[in-house]
């Protein structure tokens, strides 16, 4: 028997039974098809899955769909506006802050999180925020240059 | 318009990736799609007495479970190793099959025994628990140097000394000789440690018949498709080649490990036709972490000698290659014809000689990782050309002037022929090294290390100068050398009516930004705006043939193709436009998008041509109609890119950690078409030996159980572990292909795990500390110089 849970994501309202096991980035991805939030490990280390619930980054794998009822989640697919890119996605387009884009999403989603707490980070804030968050590609350069850039467009 | 080449346009691709638009082969889905959960061996080394799967097939919404004596039965081979190393008597190498599930013994942890397919993820995993294999557990060995000691245990029976192959290369008497009577010998003996190549993206495939059409389709995280369906058609499935399109989409990074063909490809192929359903696997990340090929696992004992002037005299090589259970695709290659071959390094030691034995252990399978062989051979030659530096009290840049081969560009001078088979294609060693030193600020570091040294402080700087062989390869050169296919490249152009052009590459993008660098090319050779190409790889059905991308080739072999292809329009489209002009062909120049007659204002335009190629009422007499040309490239040489890096490091002496503190690379990929996506990949690169030689791991217990496959144990580079990195670079074009590149994917990582080594050694120097052992964990190096 499923449990009835009802979420907003990305502004739009779902109502689905969901299996008490079902990881909400499992809900997001196979039952959603909002296929953005990604899966890299299954140790909640790599922070591919990151979304917003409620307001606050969220490893996405770290959660049941079930403890998710009456969230209100935002994706990576909902994090532009009326066809405008938020400045982290331009900042990551310009800096080139992504290669594979496997990890973005949850870069891009961490760092949103960050900017919201902290709008003008150091380089060693930065990268100290990012630590949850595992890249193979980059080697991080570019992504705190993407995240900077982000910073100084929010702040001007 | 158009001058994109050497411009830093941002990616086209971007757009996707940065809306959670990539279309990832786990994010597809299928109707009726059935899902497959692996059950594997939790022992390295045991026998098989029977499995029951009753239980697992008694629980709803379970489809089918499949064993290795199913496969056995359905007569379906294992999956085939691409390259063959003779035993240097010329025996054949030792190549065991490698069945698609196991049915007699597994051999290493995570070899699969069983699949089950349900109709979803979940019921597999868990109808996966209720299969009861019965293991007799035999004694395991993992490490290569015990693996050819008499009494150890056989991974396969009939390989014996679990040998698969002996291999040698250079002139063994002349390089004894030039030991012998060498004025300083330095000596290391390591292991150049295994590692985990950790993609982000874990594998995935999905198997998909279509029994109304007799076609499969296969989607899955490969670095080159086609060659993946050549594998899979056949040799492990024996079904015919048309029958069967490969789909490689968006590709989430591979550094080496989605080139092979993998077993899971073939089971969800080979069962969706079983079942007339398309089967989806996808690995979690503690299954890539023991059956996702791993890298490097050397052990090397290295010694290089020196005149009384600090001339390099020789350079003597023995290595154990662990290459794991079974052979994946590449392995016997990547110790023997990518690492031997590079032994000259940059320099003009006149004498090597290099011996390696490739071995087998209950270990996961060994193949290419970002580098391939390269970085076991820079880091074997740049440990030791510092440490004799040390040893003979002399500056290791000054000792690097000293020996490196002089400049030659390949074009006025020749190719340099090095004593381990390969013909250098240009190159300026000097320049790299000063360069990087101008960056370094050489002089002001060494007195800083001086003067914080008084003050207990612990800095040091490491040196690595390296050379690489990428854009494999001539087919005929690695034909001799063993290798089972060619490795030229595919491309074709076609122009449509509206003078858009569609570019179809066999080349495959997983982070490198074909798409952006491919068109640059084509929109500057053609004179017209990027946004009216397209770059198309990665499926089987659109693009004629390919052979993918690894060993930093795909602009240098994939990238020639697409001129190849370029030429061969703009050679028709001058027949149009002479025809049109009423002109002679020579009479024609084309620049800027258009064909003008030489010193006249008439010209017509490239879009005009085309259109008149696809509505040839006015055309030239006997001249086939259309705009659409297929090219193969097969390179004339490999690539020689090189570099220098420079690691300066400071040792916290309480705890031993390792704090690095600048990474300086200056490295020669040759021309550059997006310097941007070039330092990008750099970057990437540099953190990847960065990681090699600060963190990573791959950690056996004598048992042969792998004690780190998480990312909670095996440590990667994170975000605050790493400096922002510096970064130029000096210009060496390729002479022999037509854009003048040499790549870029490998650099990086080749280059810098043996500087930043070489900097911590530096750093303890004084202390007493000669070696240490990677990764440079604090235990290692506080132990180091407390011994």
């Amino acid at each position: 028997m499923g449990i009835p849970i009802q979420v907003t994501v990305n502004g739009k309202t779902h109502q689905h039974e969901v299996d008490s096991r079902l990881l909400l980035v499992h809900y997001l991805r196979d039952v959603l098809r909002l296929t953005g939030t990604h899966i890299g490990c299954d140790t909640s280390s790599c922070g591919a899955c990151t979304v917003h619930v409620n307001g606050l980054a969220v490893k996405s794998c770290t959660m049941l769909a079930a403890q998710a009822d009456g969230a209100e989640i935002t994706t990576i697919e909902g994090l532009a506006s009326n066809g405008e890119l938020h400045p982290l996605q331009e900042g990551f387009r310009e800096e080139h802050g992504l290669q594979c884009g496997f990890c973005t999403p949850g870069m891009i989603m961490t760092a949103a999180q960050l900017l919201a707490d902290n709008p003008q980070p150091t380089e060693a804030e930065i990268r100290h925020a990012l630590e949850g968050n595992y890249c193979r590609c980059t080697g991080y350069h570019n992504i705190v240059k993407s995240i900077q850039h982000a910073a100084n467009k929010l702040n001007s | 318009m158009a001058n994109y080449i050497g411009q830093a346009i941002k990616r086209v691709e971007d757009k996707r990736f940065i809306t959670g638009k990539g279309k990832y082969t786990d994010d597809i889905v299928l109707p009726g799609m059935t899902y497959a959960y692996m059950v594997r061996s939790p022992f390295a080394h045991a026998k098989i007495n029977s499995i029951d799967t009753s239980a697992a097939l008694a629980m709803e919404g379970v489809v089918a479970v499949f064993t290795g004596k199913d496969i056995a039965e359905s007569g379906v081979n294992g999956v085939p190793c691409g390259w063959q190393v003779n035993f240097k008597n010329g025996d054949t190498m030792k190549e065991p099959p490698h069945p698609l599930l196991v049915a007699d013994k597994v051999r290493h942890v995570g070899d699969a025994v069983a699949m089950v397919i349900a109709e979803d993820r979940a019921t597999a995993k868990d109808a996966a628990e209720a299969i009861v294999v019965d293991y007799e557990v035999l004694e395991a060995v993992v490490d290569a140097a015990k693996a050819v000691e008499p009494d150890a245990p056989l991974v396969h029976d009939d390989v014996p000394k679990n040998m698969c192959f002996d291999w040698e290369l250079g002139d063994k008497a002349a390089t004894d000789a030039a030991m012998a009577s060498a004025h300083h010998i330095t000596t290391l003996e390591f292991t150049n440690q295994r590692l985990a190549p950790n993609a982000i993206e874990p594998r995935a495939a999905i198997g998909h018949y279509e029994e109304a059409n007799d076609k499969y389709t296969l989607y899955t995280t490969s670095q080159n498709p086609h060659l993946t369906r050549l594998l899979l058609c056949a040799f492990v499935l024996g079904i015919p080649e048309h029958k069967v399109r490969v789909v490689a989409p968006d590709v989430g990074g591979g550094f080496g490990s989605k080139i092979f063909h993998y077993t899971e490809e073939a089971l969800v192929t080979w069962a969706s036709r079983r079942l007339n359903r398309p089967v989806k696997w996808t690995a979690e990340r503690s299954e890539s972490f023991v059956t996702d090929a791993h890298g490097r696992d050397h052990v090397t004992r290295a010694e290089m000698g020196f005149d009384a002037e600090g001339k390099m005299v020789g350079l003597r090589v023995k290595t154990l290659a662990n290459l794991g259970a079974y052979l994946s695709t590449f392995a016997p290659c990547v110790p023997t014809y990518l690492h031997g071959t590079l032994l000259q390094g940059l320099y003009t030691t006149p004498a090597i000689h290099v011996d390696v034995t490739g071995v087998f252990t209950h270990t996961t399978p060994v193949d290419a990782y970002r580098g391939a062989g390269r970085p076991e051979a820079t880091y074997l030659l740049e440990r030791l050309v510092d440490t004799a530096a040390h040893e003979m009290n002399m500056d290791p840049a000054e000792l690097r002037f000293k020996n490196f081969i002089p400049p030659f560009d390949g074009v006025n001078q020749p190719g340099y022929q090095t004593q381990v088979a390969l013909q250098y294609d240009s190159g300026n060693y000097e320049a790299v090294l000063k360069r990087a030193l101008e960056m370094l600020d050489y002089e002001k570091v060494r007195k800083e290390q001086a003067e914080a040294r008084k003050n207990g402080r612990l800095i040091g700087i490491g040196f690595s100068t390296y050379i690489e062989a990428c854009g494999i390869a001539p087919s005929a050169v690695v034909g001799a050398l063993g290798a089972r296919a060619g490795l030229y490249e595919s491309a074709q152009v076609r122009v449509q009516p509206t003078g858009k052009v569609s570019v179809y590459t066999g080349s495959h993008a997983h982070g490198q930004g074909h798409e952006t660098t491919f068109a640059q090319v084509v929109a500057d050779k053609f004179g017209i705006p990027m946004e009216d190409v397209e770059i198309v790889h990665g499926d089987s059905e659109s693009v004629a043939f390919g052979m993918g991308t690894y060993g930093s080739r795909s602009l240098a072999v994939g990238g020639s193709a697409i001129v190849k292809s370029i030429e061969k329009v703009i050679e028709k489209g001058a027949k149009i436009a002479a025809h049109k002009l009423e002109a002679a062909v020579d009479d024609l120049e084309f620049a800027g998008g258009k064909w003008t007659v030489k010193g006249t204002d008439k010209s017509i335009a490239f879009g005009d041509v085309a259109l008149t190629a696809y509505v040839p009422h006015d055309y030239p007499q006997g001249l086939e109609p259309g705009m659409d040309f297929s090219s193969f490239y097969d390179p004339a040489n490999f690539t020689y890119p090189f570099g220098c890096h420079i690691a300066v490091v400071e040792v916290d002496p309480e705890t031993g950690k390792v704090e690095l503190k600048r990474m300086v690379a200056c490295d020669d990929v040759g021309n550059v078409i997006n310097p941007m996506i070039v330092d990008g990949q750099i970057h990437g690169g540099l953190a990847q030996g960065i990681g090699q030689a600060l963190f990573e791991e791959v950690i056996y217990d004598e048992s042969g159980q792998l004690v780190n496959g998480s990312y909670m144990d095996y440590t990667m580079p994170r975000a605050d572990d790493l400096p922002m990195f510096e970064t130029d670079r000096t210009v060496t074009p390729c002479p022999h292909n037509p854009l003048g590149v040499k790549g870029a994917g490998e650099a990086g990582t080749i280059g810098s795990t043996p500087a930043v080594v070489n900097a911590v050694v530096d750093a303890l120097s004084h202390l007493g500390v000669r070696d240490l052992e990677m990764p440079l964990t604090p235990e290692r190096v506080w132990r180091a110089m407390n011994k």
